[in-house]
């Protein structure tokens, strides 16, 4: 069996590409994906640590996020359509009307 | 005499004697809630029945002592208790006590039943009769205060009492108070009285302060036993207890320098004068002094000192009353002369003299000044007549606006018209003149006697004295009723009814029997005062030694004294019967008012006014003491204290602190704090606004940045 480590090491390869990804991208469809690879790195860290430990909280956990993230996915995409139908862009960039 | 040989039994009524006081109290207190329903004549019915009882319990006070002349002191309540000052209304019954609580009550019911004829009158001309009530509870509260003086036990009742009777002189002298000279006159009278006594209350207060600060109590019997022994370790206090005191005895029985008050006191009523200011009140002094007798015989020099402001006081005002042409005026003169020749005599330590005179002078002048009252109201009722008769009125013509009925010069030849008041009038004056048998005689002449031993130089100015006294009575007696009438009122002066002249006649009968109470040889009177007044005889041994225990007559003196009266008398009939009838003939321009003002010249403008005392204490004392209330009002109280520190430094200071408070500290610190906050947070949300760039994605880089630091934070540093 592969030891802990090179599961949370993926974990936190994935985490940083997601965050990169949210950091430097400006396509919201895209910030958004990569938000999605952010959790499923966080994912995969629990199942790993679970598997490792033999707890099945870190498992059960896992089920609540995908949960959670099907839920944003529903509201994400929804918000981006309507920024899309006042906006005619998703570009996060252009969304800066609540600059103070 | 019989009082030593009596046996010490018989009927005892000294748990009566707080009626002496209750009984006029009762009185005056009917008097005030029903006597405006009950009219005149019960109002003085009331308050002269309430004198009448009073003196009815005197009466049993004196039956009890016949059998128990050591008296009793009767305690009623306590007064003021505090640590170790216990003052207790307690009524002390003794010979000297009930002695003057007889002439009080005694006098004063024949006085009250005589007011009630006189104010009769008197409210009429004044025009105000629902007053006579008010006079009758003045006249029933004087002799329940009068009452309170003379019975207490201890210094400060007795001086409740001295205080009372002040306040009644002044309400009575003050009766007509809207009268007199430009409408102030008697107010003004009232007020001199009041405020003259005030000077003498000082010297008692005092007095009472210094005893209680040596002797620790105010009470008689502890006084005087403790006295002894206090005057060998503190002989300074009793000297000024009996110096002080004697200031408080100026005060009241009007002795220099303070006798001003009395002659002006004449503004009262004409009964008020008889029993206040010549038979009761002004001789409370004298009875101060004869109740202290246990201090002042441990003072030599305190009892000089009383003895010379007696007899000077005899002289002095003996030699005024011999040129005042105000009937009541020379009375008053008189009177203050006669309560010098008290003073003088417990002054020199003959305590009985002294009192034996005061009650023979009680009698005597109370007859004397309700006989000029009934003399006042005949010319009064003479001017009444004139000026309702057309006829006699034309004759008035000139002097109807100043007719003075009390001016002598006015009367004349009222012997005929008003019988029985120069009857008693003559009575009272020979009386007073010290011609035997009548009372003056008895009394004086033992004064005198005392004198002749005690104090030579005091013995010349009473004689003297005694000779100016027998002067001005021949003087006046001459003056108001022989002769022919000088006035048109004074001619048609009419006789007084039998409410005014019986008590006159009462009176008269006391002046010639009341020498029998101490006749030489027998000293009734003095015997029955010796168990109070024991001290008297061991002093005179130490003054004199035996000789003067047996004084009291000396044939010497008695012929000396009545021989004087008689050549005074005798002058005054030359000069005022004979000459100044003679004078009465010259036209008007040249005709003397006084045929002695003509001899004497300017001494008599001189005695005239009264030696200008009264203008001297204005000048001396008065004024000053205007100008110095006048300085302090004017300029320290309105100036300084108003203008300058209330108006300018305490107004203007406030207004500093208040600006200063407003500008400096209101809105300098506290609007600068909260301002100061309110802009620093606005100039704070101006910076941090420019951290909102809307940019969502530097929004996630700092949420980024915040996790890896705290990430770091939890992983690394801890």
């Amino acid at each position: 069996m592969l030891p802990v480590g090179y599961y949370v090491g993926l974990s936190a390869i994935l985490f940083t590409i997601g965050a990169m990804g949210v950091l430097i991208r400006r396509n919201s469809i895209v910030i958004f994906m990569s938000v999605e690879l952010m959790l499923n790195a966080a994912n995969l860290a629990f199942v790993a640590f679970a598997r490792a430990y033999g707890a099945m909280s870190g498992q059960i956990f896992v089920f609540f996020v995908m949960t959670v993230a099907a839920a944003e996915v529903a509201v994400g995409l929804a918000l981006i359509v309507a920024i899309f139908n006042t906006k005619q862009s998703i570009d996060v960039d252009q969304m800066n009307s609540m600059k103070g | 005499m019989f009082l030593s040989e009596a046996a010490s039994s018989g009927p005892q009524f000294f748990y009566l004697v707080p009626w002496v006081v209750f009984i006029p109290v009762i009185g005056l207190l009917t008097n005030i809630l029903f006597g405006a329903r009950l009219g005149e004549k019960a109002v003085g019915a009331i308050a002269s029945i309430a004198a009448g009882l009073s003196f009815v319990v005197a009466v049993l006070l004196m039956i009890s002592l016949v059998g128990h002349p050591e008296g009793e002191v009767v305690p009623l309540l306590d007064w003021i208790t505090i640590d170790e000052l216990k003052i207790r209304w307690a009524f002390q019954v003794d010979t000297l006590s009930v002695v003057m609580m007889l002439v009080v009550a005694g006098v004063g019911t024949l006085i009250h039943i005589y007011a009630v004829g006189y104010m009769h009158e008197d409210v009429r001309h004044n025009d105000d009769p629902k007053r006579f009530r008010r006079f009758f509870v003045y006249l029933n509260l004087f002799i329940a205060a009068m009452m309170v003086l003379v019975s207490s036990d201890n210094y400060m009742m007795l001086f409740v009492g001295w205080e009372g009777v002040g306040l009644c002189s002044y309400l009575l002298i003050g009766f007509w108070f809207e009268k007199g000279e430009n409408g102030i006159g008697n107010s003004l009278a009232a007020k001199k009285a009041f405020i003259t006594n005030r000077i003498g209350d000082f010297g008692f207060i005092l007095a009472a302060l210094t005893m209680f600060g040596v002797f620790r109590t105010f009470e008689f019997d502890r006084v005087f036993a403790q006295a002894p022994e206090i005057a060998t370790a503190f002989p300074l206090a009793i000297l000024m207890i009996t110096l002080f005191m004697l200031l408080g005895v100026t005060g009241k029985s009007a002795q220099l320098p303070l006798y001003v008050w009395l002659p002006d006191a004449m503004a009262g009523p004409t009964p008020v004068s008889a029993l206040i200011h010549a038979a009761t009140m002004v001789t409370a002094g004298v009875y101060l002094v004869a109740r202290s007798a246990p201090l002042y015989v441990l003072v030599p020099i305190a009892q000089s000192t009383v003895a010379w402001v007696g007899g000077l006081t005899a002289l002095f005002a003996a030699t005024i009353a011999v040129a005042q042409f105000d009937i009541k005026k020379v009375l008053a003169y008189s009177t203050i002369s006669q309560l010098g020749f008290m003073v003088a005599a417990v002054g020199m330590g003959a305590f009985t003299a002294g009192m034996f005179h005061l009650v023979a002078h009680a009698f005597f002048k109370a007859l004397l000044f309700l006989s000029a009252g009934s003399v006042i109201l005949g010319v009064e009722r003479g001017l009444h007549h004139v000026e309702h008769d057309p006829s006699l009125k034309k004759k008035l013509k000139g002097q109807e606006h100043h007719f003075d009925a009390q001016d002598m010069r006015n009367m004349g030849g009222l012997r005929t018209r008003m019988n029985t008041t120069f009857w008693v009038y003559l009575i009272g004056a020979l009386a007073l003149a010290g011609i035997p048998p009548l009372a003056g005689f008895w009394s004086k002449d033992e004064i005198l006697a005392e004198a002749m031993l005690l104090n030579r130089p005091v013995y010349i100015l009473l004689a003297v004295a005694a000779f100016f006294t027998a002067f001005y009575m021949g003087r006046q007696i001459l003056l108001v009723f022989f002769g022919d009438s000088r006035s048109v009122p004074t001619a048609h002066a009419e006789e007084s009814p039998p409410l005014i002249t019986v008590p006159l006649i009462i009176l008269a009968g006391l002046t010639v029997l009341g020498g029998l109470l101490n006749l030489p040889g027998i000293h009734t009177f003095g015997h029955w005062l010796e168990h109070t007044i024991k001290i008297e005889e061991a002093v005179q041994e130490i003054h004199i030694g035996e000789a003067a225990a047996a004084a009291g007559f000396n044939p010497v003196v008695a012929i000396t004294s009545t021989v004087v009266a008689l050549v005074a008398i005798g002058i005054a009939w030359y000069l005022y019967s004979r000459r100044y009838q003679e004078q009465q003939n010259l036209p008007v321009t040249r005709r003397p008012d006084d045929p002695l003002r003509a001899i004497l010249g300017p001494v008599f403008t001189l005695l005239e006014n009264k030696y200008w005392v009264d203008e001297l204490y204005r000048a001396v004392i008065l004024n000053p003491y205007a100008s110095l209330s006048r300085f302090l009002a004017d300029t320290i109280d309105w100036r300084f204290w108003h203008d300058w520190f209330h108006d300018k430094v305490l107004y203007n200071g406030y207004q500093a602190l208040t600006r200063v408070l407003a500008v400096q500290i209101d809105l300098g610190v506290i609007d600068a704090i909260a301002n100061g906050l309110g802009t620093a947070s606005q100039r704070l949300a101006g910076r941090m606004r420019l951290l909102q760039t809307g940019n969502v994605r530097s929004y996630a880089l700092s949420v980024f940045i915040g996790v890896v630091l705290i990430l770091g934070y939890l992983l690394i540093l801890r």
